[in-house]
C-alpha cells in the first residue's frame, strides 16, 4: 500500500510527540510506531524534567547550561546546551498548560526538587530545578501528549515496523513500513522524516530499557551509512534494582535517599564532598563499582554483580507514599522490601545513550559535512550533543521536548519548500525480501542464545569500567554474532502478527549498534563522562575534545570526528 | 523449579479455534511470567504471540488472565502463584487472553473499540481560564484530588474483568471513566463541561453495577469502582443544578 504524507514521525515517544504537534500544525504529517500509542519508554521515566523555573529558590538557565555542559565532562556542545536551558523554562509552562499533572507547592506553583549535578551559582551546592510529578513524570508526559494529539487529530499508524529508509542521494524520499498486523508493507512517500524511536540499553544484560528499545532508527541510518555520533557513552544509571535493572530513580536521592557500602558508611562523601549522593550518574557509578570490587559491596565477593543499599527509610513513610509511591511498588512487588522500613538494594543499570543520530540544533541530520535533506531526529536516538559524554538527570524529558519541537518546527517550514518525493518502482522490493529471506531460513537458529551472548559480551566488556583488551574481545564476540545472525531463521512464517521477524530485526539493529559502541569505546583512549578506563585514567582535551562518528562498513566500523563546540565555557577537571 | 504453562492458543491464520498448548518452564520463584514466556519465544517456540514492552507495569502492554485473572505478566511473579516447596508434580499456570476484545492471535486482542471508547470522553485537557505563560495554579489539595485517576496506563485489565460488559458490550467501560475522572476533579479543567453528553447515557456511567472486579484487578490499584461512583455523583449534582434529568434508567423495584 503507498501513503503520501509531507512529514513521517517514527516514534511515539516524547520526542516523536511532541514533533508531530508541531509539524501538524501546517503539514500533513503521520506518526508510525512499533508499539501501541501509550508504550513507548518516556512512559517509565520518573525523576522530573529540569527547567530553570525558580519555584522553591533562585535559579537561572545559564546555570543550567553550566551543569549540563560540566556534567557532559565538556563533551556537549555548549550553543545547544544553551538552548535546551532556555527553552527549557517555556516548555515546562507549555507542558502544564496542556494539562499535565505537576506536583505542587503550597502556593499554588510547579514543585521542584534537588537532582545529580544540577547546581545553583556554578556549582556552589544542589538547586530544586527538577519539576517532577510524583514519580512517575514520564508517564504524565506522554499521557499528556498523546491526550494533546488525540485533541489535534494527529494521525497515527499504530504498531507500523520502519523496516527502510528511502534516500536520494541525501534527501530524504520517504520509508517502508512493515504493518504488524497483516504483515503487509507499506510505502511512505515523505518530504521529511523523523526518527525519535528511542534509546537501545537492551544491548546490555542489565537494564532499565523497555524491551522495545532496540534503536531502530541510529541502526538504520547506520545501514545507509550514515555515521553514528559518541556512541561509546552508554549512561550507567547507578540504581538499578539488584539484579534486573529496573529503575529506581535519582529523585529517591533528590527526597534525601543515602547509599551505603556493607560497612554502613555514606561512601559518597569521599568521591564527591560537594554533591555527595547528587553527583553524576557516572560518578555514582563509578564510585558503586569501585566500593563493590573493594569488597565492601552487601555480599564482599568483589564481583561486579555485587550491589549496595539506597535508604529512605529515615524519610518517614508519609514522605515515602507521597513522593516516590511508585519506587515503592517495585520495591515491594519484585523485592518483598518496603523502602519506608528498609533499605533497597542497587546497583548500576544500563540506561542511557548520550550518542546516536548526530543532528543540529534544528533536529536535522547533520554530521558536520553532510546535512540530509528532510532528515531529522530527536530524542534519545539523537546526539545534538546536548548530553556529551554524561547526561544529567531530568535533562532527558526536557531534550525530547525542546527538541522534538524544534525539529517538528523545522520541519513544517522545511516541506513548505521541498519538492514532492519521487520513489523508484520496487522501492519496498529489499525490505521484502530481507523479511523473506527470514521466513525462507524457517527452522534456522533461535534468536535467544545470539541476544544471551551479545548482551553478557557488552555488559562485561563494554560496562562502567573498561579496557583495552576486553574491549577487543568484545569487538570481536560481536563480529562473530553478526556472522552467525546470519543463519538465525523464524518458526512463524504467518504473515500477521508475526512478533518473531519484528523481535529477529530488532536483534539485528541491537548487534549493529553494538558493533559501533564497541568499536568507538576501543578507539577512545581517555576516560571523559561515562566512558571509564582502567588504563586511561585521565581526561585527555588535548587529544580527544572532539565527537566520535562511527560508520558501519561490512563487519568493522570507520572513524572519524567531529569538533566540540566549547565557545561559552572553557573545559576545567569536573570536581563535586 | 518446573512450572507448566497452559498457554490458549489461537491464529486466525490457520486455527478454527482456540486450544491449549502447553509448555514446561525452569523458572527462579522471583522470575516474572513474562521472563518465562521471552524464554518460550526467544529459545523454543517462536510462533507465541503476546505483546510487552517495559517489563516492570508502567507501560501497559502485556495484560492478560493468568490463572483466570486479569494480571500484568510482567508485574506477577511466579511465587505469587506457586508454592516453591510445593508437590512433586509441576505446578500449572494458564495464560489466557483479556475478555470482551477480540483475540487477535494468542495472547494478543484487538484494543481498538477499548481505545475508540477512551477517545470518547474527550480524554484531553481543556483549560477553563486563559493562560498567563506561566503554570496555571493549583494547591496540592486539589491536586491531590485527581491523583489516583492519573496512574491509568490503559492497559484494558478492568475492560477485561467488567461483569457489565458481558451482557452490554457498548458500555464505556471503567477505565474510559478513569480517564474522564481524571478531568472532572482538575481544578484547571472544564471537568464535567464538554464531557457529560457522553458520560451521562444509557451506555455511559450509568451502567456500572459497582461488581467491583476492575478495582480488584487493577495493576495500578486504582479504586476504580469508587472513582465511578464519584463521576455519577458530580453528573447528578451538575444536572440538578441546572433543574435537568440525568439519563440514568429508573431504579427497578428489587424481587
Amino acid at each position: 500500500m503507498e501513503h503520501e504524507f509531507d512529514a513521517v514521525i517514527v516514534g511515539a515517544g516524547g520526542a516523536g510527540l511532541y514533533a508531530a504537534l508541531e509539524a501538524s500544525k501546517t503539514a500533513k504529517t503521520a506518526v508510525l510506531s512499533k508499539v501501541y500509542p501509550q508504550r513507548s519508554h518516556t512512559g517509565a521515566a520518573q525523576g522530573g524534567i529540569g527547567a530553570a523555573l525558580g519555584n522553591v529558590e533562585e535559579d537561572s538557565p545559564e546555570w543550567h547550561a553550566f551543569d549540563t555542559v560540566k556534567g557532559g565532562d565538556y563533551l556537549v556542545d555548549q550553543g545547544a546546551a544553551k538552548v535546551l536551558a532556555e527553552e527549557a523554562v517555556k516548555a515546562v509552562y507549555d507542558l502544564e498548560n496542556r494539562g499535565l499533572p505537576f506536583s505542587r507547592l503550597p502556593d499554588g506553583k510547579i514543585a521542584q526538587r534537588r537532582f545529580g549535578g544540577h547546581t545553583h551559582h556554578f556549582g556552589e551546592g544542589p538547586v530544586h530545578r527538577s519539576c517532577y510529578a510524583a514519580d512517575r513524570t514520564g508517564h504524565m508526559i506522554l499521557q499528556t501528549l498523546y491526550q494533546q494529539c488525540i485533541k489535534n487529530d494527529v494521525q497515527f499508524f499504530d504498531e507500523f515496523y520502519v523496516v527502510d529508509l528511502l534516500l536520494d542521494g541525501t534527501t530524504t524520499q520517504g520509508v517502508v513500513a512493515f504493518e504488524l498486523k497483516t504483515g503487509e508493507f507499506h510505502l511512505f512517500k515523505a518530504k521529511a522524516v523523523l526518527f525519535a524511536t528511542g534509546g537501545f540499553g537492551r544491548m546490555f544484560k542489565i537494564t532499565s530499557n523497555a524491551l522495545a528499545n532496540t534503536g531502530d532508527g541510529p541502526a538504520l541510518l547506520a545501514r545507509k551509512g550514515i555515521p553514528l555520533e559518541d556512541m561509546e557513552f552508554f549512561q550507567f544509571h547507578p540504581t538499578g534494582i539488584k539484579g534486573m535493572g529496573i529503575l529506581i530513580t535519582e529523585g529517591v536521592r533528590g527526597e534525601g535517599g543515602i547509599l551505603y557500602n556493607s560497612e554502613g558508611e555514606r561512601f559518597m562523601e569521599r568521591y564527591a564532598p560537594t554533591m555527595l549522593d547528587l553527583a553524576p550518574r557516572d560518578m555514582v557509578s563509578r564510585a558503586i563499582m569501585t566500593e563493590v570490587l573493594a569488597g565492601r559491596g552487601m555480599r564482599g565477593d568483589k564481583k561486579i554483580d555485587d550491589y549496595v543499599l539506597l535508604d529512605a527509610s529515615h524519610l518517614g513513610r508519609e514522605t515515602v507514599e507521597k513522593k516516590i509511591p511508585d519506587i515503592a511498588d517495585f520495591c515491594r512487588t519484585y523485592l518483598g522490601v518496603d523502602p519506608a522500613v528498609e533499605p533497597m538494594p542497587v546497583q548500576p543499570t544500563a540506561h542511557y545513550a548520550m550518542g546516536g543520530i548526530p543532528t543540529d540544533i534544528h533536529g536535522r541530520v547533520n554530521t558536520g559535512k553532510t546535512i540530509y535533506d528532510g532528515l531529522y531526529a530527536a530524542g534519545e536516538a539523537a546526539c545534538v550533543s546536548v548530553h556529551g559524554a554524561n547526561r544529567l538527570g531530568t535533562n532527558s524529558l526536557v531534550d525530547l521536548i525542546v527538541f522534538g519541537r524544534r525539529a517538528g518546527r523545522h520541519i513544517a517550514e522545511y516541506v513548505t519548500g521541498a519538492s514532492a518525493p519521487t520513489v523508484a518502482a520496487g522501492a519496498a522490493d529489499a525490505a521484502k525480501a530481507k523479511i523473506q529471506a527470514l521466513k525462507d531460513r524457517k527452522g534456522g537458529r533461535h534468536m535467544g542464545p545470539v541476544f544471551q551472548k551479545m548482551q553478557e559480551t557488552m555488559m562485561a566488556k563494554i560496562g562502567v569500567y573498561r579496557e583495552q583488551g576486553l574491549m577487543d574481545e568484545a569487538v570481536a564476540e560481536i563480529q562473530a554474532l553478526r556472522e552467525e545472525f546470519r543463519e538465525v531463521g523464524v518458526q512463524d512464517t504467518g504473515a500477521g502478527f508475526n512478533n518473531e521477524v519484528l523481535n529477529i530485526l530488532e536483534l539485528e539493529s541491537l548487534l549493529d549498534l553494538s558493533l559501533i559502541t564497541a568499536a568507538s569505546a576501543a578507539n577512545r583512549t581517555e576516560s571523559r563522562g561515562a566512558h571509564s578506563r582502567r588504563d586511561f585514567p585521565d581526561r585527555n582535551d588535548d587529544a580527544w575534545l572532539k565527537h566520535t562518528l562511527a560508520r558501519i562498513d561490512g563487519n568493522g566500523v570507520v572513524i572519524d570526528y567531529k569538533p566540540v563546540d566549547v565557545s561559552i565555557w572553557e573545559p576545567k577537571p569536573r570536581t563535586y | 523449579m518446573k512450572v507448566t504453562l497452559a498457554i490458549q492458543r489461537y491464529n486466525p491464520e490457520h486455527d478454527t479455534a482456540p486450544q491449549v498448548r502447553e509448555y514446561e518452564v525452569e523458572v527462579e520463584p522471583t522470575d516474572r511470567i513474562l521472563d518465562a514466556l521471552m524464554d518460550i519465544t526467544r529459545n523454543v517456540d517462536g510462533t507465541l504471540g503476546y505483546r510487552r514492552s517495559c517489563a516492570h507495569g508502567v507501560c501497559g502492554s502485556d495484560a492478560m488472565r493468568i490463572n483466570g485473572k486479569e494480571r500484568l505478566a510482567c508485574k506477577t511473579l511466579f511465587k505469587d502463584l506457586v508454592d516453591a516447596d510445593g508437590p512433586g508434580k509441576p505446578a500449572v499456570i494458564t495464560l489466557e487472553p483479556l475478555r470482551h476484545q477480540a483475540v487477535q492471535k494468542d495472547l494478543m486482542v484487538d484494543q481498538g473499540p477499548f481505545f475508540e471508547k477512551f477517545r470518547a470522553v474527550k480524554p484531553y485537557f481543556m483549560a477553563k481560564t486563559e493562560s498567563t505563560g506561566a503554570e496555571f495554579l493549583q494547591s496540592p489539595e486539589e491536586r491531590s484530588l485527581f491523583d489516583e485517576a492519573t496512574k491509568c496506563i490503559n492497559c484494558s485489565a478492568c475492560y477485561s474483568a467488567c461483569p457489565v460488559l458481558d451482557k452490554n458490550p457498548a458500555f464505556l467501560g471503567p477505565a474510559a471513566i478513569v480517564q474522564a475522572a481524571r478531568f472532572i476533579y482538575d481544578s484547571r479543567d472544564k471537568g464535567l463541561e464538554g464531557r457529560i453528553d457522553v458520560l451521562d447515557t444509557a451506555d455511559g456511567v450509568w451502567p456500572c453495577e459497582s461488581h467491583f472486579e476492575c478495582t480488584r484487578v487493577c495493576p495500578r490499584e486504582i479504586k476504580i469502582t469508587r472513582l465511578i461512583n464519584l463521576t455519577k455523583r458530580e453528573i447528578k449534582k451538575y444536572r440538578e443544578a441546572r433543574g435537568e434529568q440525568t439519563a440514568e434508567p429508573a431504579k427497578q423495584e428489587r424481587a
